[in-house]
């Protein structure tokens, strides 16, 4: 046993590689509600009423399922999950069934004590998202008032109660200048790890995209400028980089495939493969109250029907890429080819992707972009006889 | 916490490595296999890095885990204490291990 090379024995593989068949990750969208109107907000269009949310005890039963299917990682998210007074019950059997628990909170509504009886009951990790570190422009992106001061008070209770904190930046052009202030204020936080996530284009900041759209150029300087960061805070904070696909040659293994590793559950229980699927015409969404977990993700209508390569078209079928990257993913395919099982836009071997980069070029470098369509709940409708 | 008071750990011989309390080793009874649980990551070690995680604890240094393993595999020390430097080094610039 004398060949001991510590890359090989400790490879980070992607998730989605630590096992074929049963998921790693849950994305549980706890709410839709959140006091922030973040015009890139990755929730649908039409947004879970309140009145429609899974109850505790539902959630609870999601937990204690999600950790028999073999899920290990369950992200608490939303909407703003801590608006949901119930977040302790639901993250104590979360923890107690032996999942590892991911807190993805826009901060402005958490109170210390809360906090610390997170904490206490055992959450592992806290992801505090920022809209950007100057106070007029984070106030002009969430659509919220002195977010950016909470946040600060955030940081400082997490510090306190030494939690492990990761800064989660979505970037766009109206940060993107920001970039290296933004590192910055990670470090200050006390972050171990930052997300510099340029948007991806679905639901909000899909209608918002000419709005948010950076420049090619300035998306290749935001590059070199986490390169540098990364190097000389080695040690100190992780990075994550999100490129926008936009610039993209190759498309993103989008979700690590479709149905492969991870799963999403909406405010109303409905199980997706990922938070987008919704936009995919003739897909099948079964509910939590109606059908146990294990068997929605293994024999699901909508889990199956993009699952593997078997779904594809050329040129995914006999690209050599096809288990790479699966095609990229099936909404932007949809959205902007108006088939799910085309190629990925983002791939340059896609016959619309030439039309897919000139529209981010021609957006991105409009002097005066469009105002923000910020995210909010539609006009309710007349009650419906339930 | 300014970038002073936060520095990069480099792991030495005499460093006492530990896991911080949110990175999990697990068993996954499930899969039959080890898990390093971690922020939005999940590590799958092999089974010379669970042998090193298991016995970081942050008593035992880094010296003595090479010399454990060394025994235990019948392999050169010296060889053994330059590559779980080299993990550890790498676990640690990651999150996933700290040192003291």
């Amino acid at each position: 046993m004398n060949e001991i090379a510590p890359m090989e024995q400790f490879s980070e593989k992607p998730v989605v590689e630590a096992c074929a068949r049963a998921p790693v990750g849950l994305l549980a969208e706890l709410t839709h509600r959140c006091p922030l109107q973040c015009p890139y907000c990755s929730n649908p269009l039409e947004l879970d009423r309140v009145n429609s949310e899974l109850t505790t005890e539902q959630w609870q039963d999601v937990m204690r399922q999600a950790a028999e299917l073999g899920i290990l990682q369950i992200h608490l998210s939303g909407g703003e999950p801590t608006v949901r007074k119930d977040l302790e019950d639901i993250v104590e059997v979360a923890v107690k069934a032996g999942l590892y628990t991911n807190l993805i909170t826009a901060g402005v509504t958490l109170t210390r004590d809360r906090l610390a009886r997170l904490k206490d009951l055992g959450l592992d990790h806290v992801q505090l998202s920022i809209q950007d570190v100057d106070d007029a422009n984070a106030e002009k992106i969430s659509a919220y008032k002195n977010g950016l001061a909470k946040k600060r008070e955030v940081g400082q209770w997490v510090r306190e109660l030494e939690m492990p904190l990761t800064i989660n930046a979505p970037i766009h052009r109206l940060n993107i200048e920001n970039l290296p202030n933004i590192i910055d204020f990670a470090v200050e936080m006390g972050a171990g790890r930052i997300e510099v996530a340029n948007i991806q284009y679905y639901a909000w900041a899909l209608k918002n995209r000419a709005a948010l759209m950076p420049t090619r150029a300035q998306v290749l300087k935001s590059a070199e400028i986490v390169e540098a960061a990364k190097e000389r805070l080695k040690g100190i904070m992780v990075f994550d980089f999100v490129v926008p696909d936009y610039y993209a040659k190759t498309p993103k293994p989008c979700m690590g495939g479709w149905g492969r590793g991870v799963m999403n559950v909406t405010p109303q229980g409905r199980v997706l493969p990922c938070h987008a699927s919704e936009t995919v015409p003739g897909l099948v969404f079964d509910n939590v109250k109606d059908r146990p977990l294990a068997d929605i993700w293994l024999n699901g209508q909508a889990f199956q029907a993009y699952r593997g390569t078997s779904w594809m078209k050329e040129p995914c079928r006999s690209c050599p890429r096809a288990e790479i990257d699966f095609g990229g993913c099936r909404c932007q395919a949809m959205a902007f080819t108006g088939d799910a099982a085309n190629t990925d836009p983002a791939c340059k071997l896609s016959p619309h992707h030439d039309a897919f980069v000139a529209a981010a070029e021609s957006e991105s470098a409009e002097q005066t972009p469009p105002p923000f369509v910020y995210r909010r709940m539609s006009p309710a409708k007349a009650p419906a006889a339930e | 916490m300014s970038e002073t008071t936060r520095a990069r750990v480099i792991i030495a011989p005499a460093s006492k490595p530990a896991l911080p309390p949110h990175i999990k080793l697990r068993h996954d009874p499930g899969r039959g296999r080890w898990h390093v649980l971690a922020p939005e990551r999940v590590f799958e070690p092999d089974p010379i890095a669970i042998e090193i995680l298991k016995r970081c604890d942050g008593v035992t240094s880094v010296e003595q885990i090479a010399n454990d393993l060394a025994k235990d595999y019948n392999a050169p020390v010296q060889e053994i204490l330059t590559d779980t430097i080299a993990m550890l080094q790498e676990l640690s610039d990651k999150g996933v291990v700290k040192a003291a």
